[in-house]
């Protein structure tokens, strides 16, 4: 079953065009990566579906039903999470309250101990620093906060912008560890990702955007050896020349 | 030795984030510096770029003690630093941006727009060279970050996760850019969790956790240490290295 559809999707932001024409779906129980290089209208298109963006033109439907036009917590309720570019936390408010936002809308309150539970067993950093403000986390840190509020909400759908940036490798390898799992539980996944290897692993299912466009799709297992995926990621194949 | 930081230590309201450490770089090296999020690297650049004054230790550029000393003169004794989350002047234009760093040694406005040019174009910002920073895409704002502070002319840059965030083809030319400013004759330090970053470039690492050197060596020693494999790279790092 098809979970989301975007269709046609365009934004603007006054002149300049972020997406141009992007369509993706997303089925039920599946993963699904964006790939493209910067610039190529990822955060854009993650942004629109969150409601955070207004698409111009071009349709967003969850579940049959068109969701451009609703507000962003109003997506939130219906399922859909995002761990935003640049993290966008309460700076001012300590990393447990930060994630107990990510949970507002959940209706058993009984269920938030166990909500902690898994993201402290996720990240135990922020275990160790949950009566921090977020504002005195380090760049990573902050990343696992906003991946951690995400997951707090339970989502249906958890959209995830680069979630690798800025995180250190075993921490990386303990994330994707909590995604095949999550993902394993029947949580469907949509995630931008410029660490091709880590996306292509989990991901079902990719596309490929380039200046605002889906140009290729396709199975993950097919793409990871396409030779417009690499040219697009690797530009003309560079050898790297060992220091020295 | 250009740069001795000895016993170097900073805490914030009884939280310790640098606990006595040590590092000393000679001209014209690369030395890179990995560890855990959190583990105090970027507080520790803050001290040695006189963003914070050390709570003990000495920092010595170049035989002069800097301990106490402004971040401007940090700046003039030449010590660049570029920031994690670019720190640019959002409203103002690449050229005007470069031209804040090259005014730190040339008082005429033509010279300093002469300078920035330069280093706009070695920083392949020229396309870009009137448009606003905040217009700017992900690739574009790790440059300009990086030539605001080569437009100081430093002797030691400290670049803080300065090659984040970009896809494989993009990190191929900023490896290429930080060669080319390592070809100037500039002494860098690299804090970095991209390995292949770290592996291309660096002749010496060295890995912090919970605020102290833990281990120092050659990069190929580095990633097979244990210790650094338990803080700090994960138990499946040599497995995915492996088999690419």
């Amino acid at each position: 079953m098809t979970n989301l559809r975007v269709s046609n999707l365009e934004v603007r932001y006054g002149d300049l065009i972020g997406v141009a024409d992007v369509s993706l779906a997303v089925e039920q129980g599946s993963v699904v990566a964006l790939l493209g290089s910067n610039g190529s209208g990822k955060t854009t298109t993650l942004n629109a579906i969150a409601g955070l963006v207004r698409p111009s033109r071009g349709s967003i439907e969850w579940q049959g039903r068109s969701i451009a036009r609703e507000p962003a917590y109003q997506i939130v309720a219906k399922g859909l999470a995002l761990s935003p570019e640049g993290w966008r936390l309460f700076v001012s408010q300590t990393v447990e309250q930060n994630l107990r936002l990510g949970a507002s809308l959940l209706r058993e309150k009984t269920r938030l101990h166990w909500l902690f539970d898994r993201v402290y067993a996720l990240f135990p950093r922020l275990a160790e620093r949950r009566y921090q403000l977020a504002g005195t986390l380090s760049g990573g840190e902050r990343q696992m906060l906003a991946l951690g509020r995400a997951i707090m909400s339970e989502p249906r759908l958890l959209m995830l912008d680069e979630p690798s940036l800025g995180l250190a490798p075993g921490v990386v390898e303990a994330l994707y560890e909590t995604l095949h799992k999550l993902h394993g539980e029947g949580l469907t996944l949509l995630l931008a990702e410029q660490t091709i290897p880590l996306a292509l692993d989990i991901a079902d299912y990719a596309y490929v955007l380039q200046t605002g466009r889906t140009v290729l799709e396709g199975k993950a297992a097919d793409l990871e050896s396409n030779d417009q995926v690499r040219e697009i990621y690797l530009g003309v194949k560079s050898t790297v020349v060992a220091n020295g | 030795m250009l740069l001795k930081a000895d016993k170097v230590a900073k805490s914030f309201d009884g939280f310790t984030a640098v606990r006595g450490a040590d590092l000393a770089v000679a001209q014209g090296e690369i030395v890179g510096l990995i560890g855990p999020n959190g583990a105090g690297k970027s507080t520790f650049f803050n001290c040695v770029a006189g963003d914070m004054v050390p709570s003990a230790g000495r920092v010595l550029f170049d035989g002069v003690d800097l301990t106490r000393a402004s971040a401007e003169a940090h700046a003039r004794a030449g010590i660049g630093r570029t920031f994690q989350v670019p720190a640019t002047f959002e409203d103002m234009t690449v050229l005007e941006n470069v031209m804040v760093g090259a005014f730190l040694r040339r008082t005429h406005r033509h010279q300093a727009r002469d300078h920035a040019l330069r280093i706009i174009d070695m920083t392949g910002l020229a396309a870009q060279v009137s448009q606003r920073a905040r217009s700017l895409g992900t690739p574009g704002r790790k440059r300009l970050e990086i030539a605001r502070v080569l437009a100081t002319e430093p002797r030691l840059m400290l670049l803080d996760e300065a090659l984040a965030g970009l896809t494989p083809a993009e990190l191929q030319d900023a490896i290429g850019l930080v060669r080319r400013i390592h070809g100037l004759g500039v002494t860098l330090v690299i804090v970095e969790h991209i390995m292949e970053v770290i592996m291309t470039l660096a002749e010496r690492v060295l890995v912090f956790n919970q605020g102290a050197v833990i281990a120092h060596g050659e990069p190929g020693e580095i990633v097979r240490n244990e210790a650094v494999i338990e803080a700090y790279l994960g138990r499946g790092h040599r497995r995915r290295r492996a088999a690419p």
